[in-house]
């Protein structure tokens, strides 16, 4: 019984000491981001490499979401002769949900992930202690501009997603199944919110990109450096950061949308 | 120094379609453009009950949309309700000030709209102006309720 109780104060303490040295990491960062701005260098090549190489695998799942979100929607929505309404749903449910959270999910998978491990084996080879050495500061000229970059691209990977998945839906609604495209567009237009719709989903996609930035360069500062270490660190980049994309989803949609 | 070039275009790219695609959501998705591009005039109506008539609603003459619900407030010295309707300014001056507009539902459970049925005077209706002839929202329970009390009217057979 002690031992439990124990245990459970052991977890609870490293939880704690985690989200506190989380938090010291995220702050060292912050305080680095003057630095990166005066070295744009330094943050094109993260963009290039976070974001950019993102590009075509956030694109091409973004036409095909839209794609079966209309060949599905399309199939029940017909049903209730309610055809029309496929273009504001398409686009409704990805501006809201899919376009941000899935995008999100893509980027650790693609981005985040790869981040982890560069820095994580960074650790295991003792380069970030050689540029201590040096006198270079890690968390600034390592650490922050891929944060930079990762929070940067996620919103603007979202939005790609977003665009794609309502030309994919308009492919295969208007084009193939021939639904009447002022139909489409016009009940899109129409039901679709600038503030409500739009720039939520915006708010949605920043707050996921920081959540994935943060996760994904603590994971792999903090890792044991091991190959070991650096593929568990890897791990749990993907998997805390869905589980927290997907529960803030939860929350943020909860926040917004309860008209 | 070829390939820092073609990371830098490469960069420049990826931002410029992100926000590319943000401006393709807010103008063809969220209909922004269509908003800002048609001037619109303002006329009121009276009605007795709006009955679940929102802003926004679509108004209509003859099944097509000529302009939007933009405003509803209530008259507490006429006990009715003020709509304000956003009419495109490309129809200034061709609605009759004689117009009767009415609030109809689109389908049995559908949402509300306003139906403008144009009348035969020869003065068009202008900014600020007000439709003075209105039909209210058939409101479902009344409907029921007076036909309950029509039928308990009825002799017994």
């Amino acid at each position: 019984m002690i031992r439990f109780i124990t245990a459970v104060g052991h977890s609870t303490l490293q939880l704690l000491t985690s989200l506190g040295r989380a938090s010291l990491l995220l702050l060292a960062m912050l305080r680095g981001l003057p630095s990166v701005l005066k070295r744009p260098r330094l943050l094109i090549d993260q963009m290039h490499s976070v974001g950019v190489l993102t590009i075509s695998i956030v694109s091409i799942s973004g036409l095909f979401v839209g794609m079966v979100l209309a060949l599905q929607s399309h199939h029940i929505l017909s049903r209730f002769g309610a055809d029309s309404a496929l273009g504001l749903m398409v686009a409704a449910a990805l501006i809201r949900e899919l376009g941000p959270v899935l995008s999100a999910l893509l980027f650790t998978g693609r981005a985040g992930s790869a981040l982890t491990a560069e820095i994580g084996l960074m650790k295991a080879t003792e380069q970030l202690s050689s540029l201590e050495m040096m006198a270079v500061n890690p968390k600034y000229h390592i650490l922050a501009p891929r944060f930079l970059a990762s929070f940067l691209s996620v919103p603007l990977l979202a939005a790609l997603f977003s665009s794609l998945g309502v030309l994919g839906g308009w492919l295969v609604g208007g084009v193939i199944l021939g639904v009447d495209e002022a139909a489409f567009w016009g009940g899109m237009q129409g039901g679709i919110d600038l503030r409500n719709d739009l720039i939520n989903g915006v708010i949605k996609s920043i707050t996921f990109g920081f959540v994935c930035a943060w996760i994904a360069i603590y994971q792999g500062y903090d890792c044991v450096p091991t190959s070991e270490g650096v593929s568990r660190a890897t791990t749990r980049t993907v998997v805390q950061t869905s589980m927290a994309v997907l529960g803030l989803d939860f929350i943020l949609t909860a926040l917004m949308f309860n008209h | 120094m070829v390939k820092n070039r073609l990371i830098e275009t490469g960069v420049g790219l990826f931002v410029l379609i992100g926000f590319g695609a943000l401006l393709f959501l807010a103008i063809q998705v969220s209909g922004l453009g269509e908003f800002y591009q048609d001037e619109s005039f303002k006329v009121t109506a009276r009605f007795d009950n709006i009955g679940g008539l929102k802003t926004n609603a679509p108004v209509t003459i003859a099944g097509v949309e000529v302009g939007r619900v933009q405003d509803i407030h209530y008259d507490p010295e006429e006990f009715r309700a003020v709509a304000t309707l956003n009419i495109q300014n490309r129809y200034h001056g061709h609605i009759p000030d004689d117009t009767f507009a009415k609030i109809l539902t689109a389908g049995l459970l559908g949402e509300k709209y306003i139906g403008l049925q144009p009348g035969g005077s020869e003065d068009p209706l202008t900014q600020g102006g007000e439709i003075t002839i209105t039909q209210s929202s058939l409101v479902l329970e009344e409907i029921i309720g007076q036909f309950l009390f029509s039928k308990s009217q009825e002799p017994l057979p």
